[in-house]
């Protein structure tokens, strides 16, 4: 468990084959954010095993509907797809009633948000935001419309590849989870930094979702599937505290 | 049952805040939801390497109430729980990077069997240039039990300064004053979970 602190960029925390690490040179906005000292392991407490995740549970249906969650009477332009999938724990165990929230581009590559100022176009149907709580087998469903990519200013034509953000909680508060979707067919994925962040193929591999034609629903939408497993440390490792361990040093 | 391997973490970006900290998702009031406790107020400003603030940052809190008891099916202890009270916030920083909620000072919570952990929150930091969030820890400057927390005490003595918010008065309230220094002097210590 323990982390050695001779390079910057070898600060990770948890598994270092999945979990990017802090500084990222190649994502610029990591250089003046990433931590310089090792994280610290601590025994885990009944702080770190629990969490705000079972209690939060306020959603409504039409949270999950993308395409038309904006209250305009109108529908959001794109293609309309459905991205569902399972959320799981280490073991393979579903995680039901978990908090799902998402937030995305519209089709055209553009955020609501103010600070996105590239002229690509908004739609007045799209706000790009859904939540939904995953069912008994830890499914979770959304209706959207497919992503555009869109430019950032990370390095010169530097584009996005077309993502869905997600955020879950799971039952601890060492579960917490924020990342991203990509889709299978991207070719900007190569490219982008935040993506290549992950350290190993397979890791990368499992943020990209599979387009699913038993998904797919016909004269309606296409589908793409996508699981995610959360996980963290469970037991607490006892080892003496830091000054026991400085003590006991000749 | 052989272990499957976690999903990787990714920045939560700059444009989080339409969805995260919409009006009904955003908690900066946990206190307004209990009337047991001592009313607190836990504000400060999340900088940068520079020294710069951080105007795209969002915290997370997780607290017990203020018995010691968290709102959580796996605390199980015969303790009163606080029904209107979740214990957990969630707020951004504005363009100086400042934070801030109003909460109720947690209790003692177990370390183990015997001993107690001083009254702490704990905190996440999620921003752009961030690929994985950040875990840290409020401690109580004016608790005479931070002195001798025994999750502290894994903190390299010259660092916990980091870790521990100082009181002002502050009308009715006290505040307690916490920076997050996400880089070089001064860093916050952050923790491997």
């Amino acid at each position: 468990m323990s982390i050695g602190s001779s390079s910057i960029s070898e600060i990770v925390r948890g598994d270092r084959a999945i979990f990017p690490p802090y500084l990222y040179e190649a994502y610029r906005s990591t250089l003046r954010r990433a931590p310089q000292q090792a994280l610290i392991d601590v025994p885990l407490t009944l702080s770190e095993l629990t969490g705000p995740g079972p209690r939060l549970a306020a959603v409504t249906p039409e949270d999950a509907d993308l395409t038309t969650n904006a209250g305009t009477g109108g529908e959001a332009l794109g293609q309309r797809i459905i991205v569902t999938g399972r959320v799981l724990d280490e073991d393979g165990a579903p995680l039901p009633q978990t908090l799902v929230e998402v937030w995305q581009a519209n089709a055209a590559g553009r955020y609501v948000h103010r600070r996105d100022q590239w002229p690509g176009p908004l739609d007045p149907h799209f706000l790009g935001i859904g939540r939904c709580l995953t069912d008994a087998e830890g499914r979770y469903r959304f209706l959207t419309v497919r992503p555009g990519a869109y430019p950032w200013k990370n390095h010169p034509n530097a584009w996005r590849p077309a993502h869905i953000h997600f955020s879950l909680f799971g039952p601890r508060w060492g579960t917490r989870l924020i990342t991203q979707m990509y889709f299978a067919d991207d070719p900007l994925l190569p490219l982008d930094p935040i993506f290549n962040a992950v350290p190993s193929e397979a890791a990368r591999a499992r943020l990209i979702a599979a387009y699913d034609h038993d998904v797919t629903q016909p004269e309606w939408a296409l589908g793409w599937r996508w699981d995610l497993v959360l996980g963290g440390p469970q037991a607490t490792p006892f080892e003496p505290p830091f000054d026991a361990r400085a003590e006991a040093q000749p | 049952m052989s272990r499957i391997a976690r999903t990787s973490s990714q920045t939560v970006g700059p444009f989080f805040h339409d969805c995260l900290l919409r009006a009904d998702a955003q908690r900066t009031l946990l206190a307004s939801e209990s009337r047991l406790g001592q009313p607190i107020v836990v504000a400060g400003r999340v900088l940068d390497g520079e020294g710069q603030p951080v105007p795209d940052a969002m915290l997370e809190i997780w607290q017990a109430d203020a018995y010691g008891r968290y709102q959580h099916p796996a605390d199980t202890r015969d303790l009163p729980l606080d029904p209107q009270f979740l214990g957990f916030g969630r707020g951004g920083t504005d363009a100086e990077g400042r934070y801030c909620f109003l909460t109720v000072k947690p209790g003692a919570v177990p370390f183990d069997a015997t001993r107690l952990q001083a009254p702490h929150l704990c905190l996440a930091v999620f921003g752009r240039g961030l690929l994985n969030h950040l875990y840290t820890r409020l401690y109580f400057a004016d608790e005479p039990a931070t002195d001798t927390d025994p999750v502290l005490a894994y903190v390299p003595a010259e660092r916990r300064v980091t870790l521990i918010a100082l009181p002002e008065p502050e009308g009715e309230r006290t505040l307690y004053r916490f920076d997050i220094v996400l880089q070089g002097p001064g860093e916050t210590v952050f923790f491997n979970l």
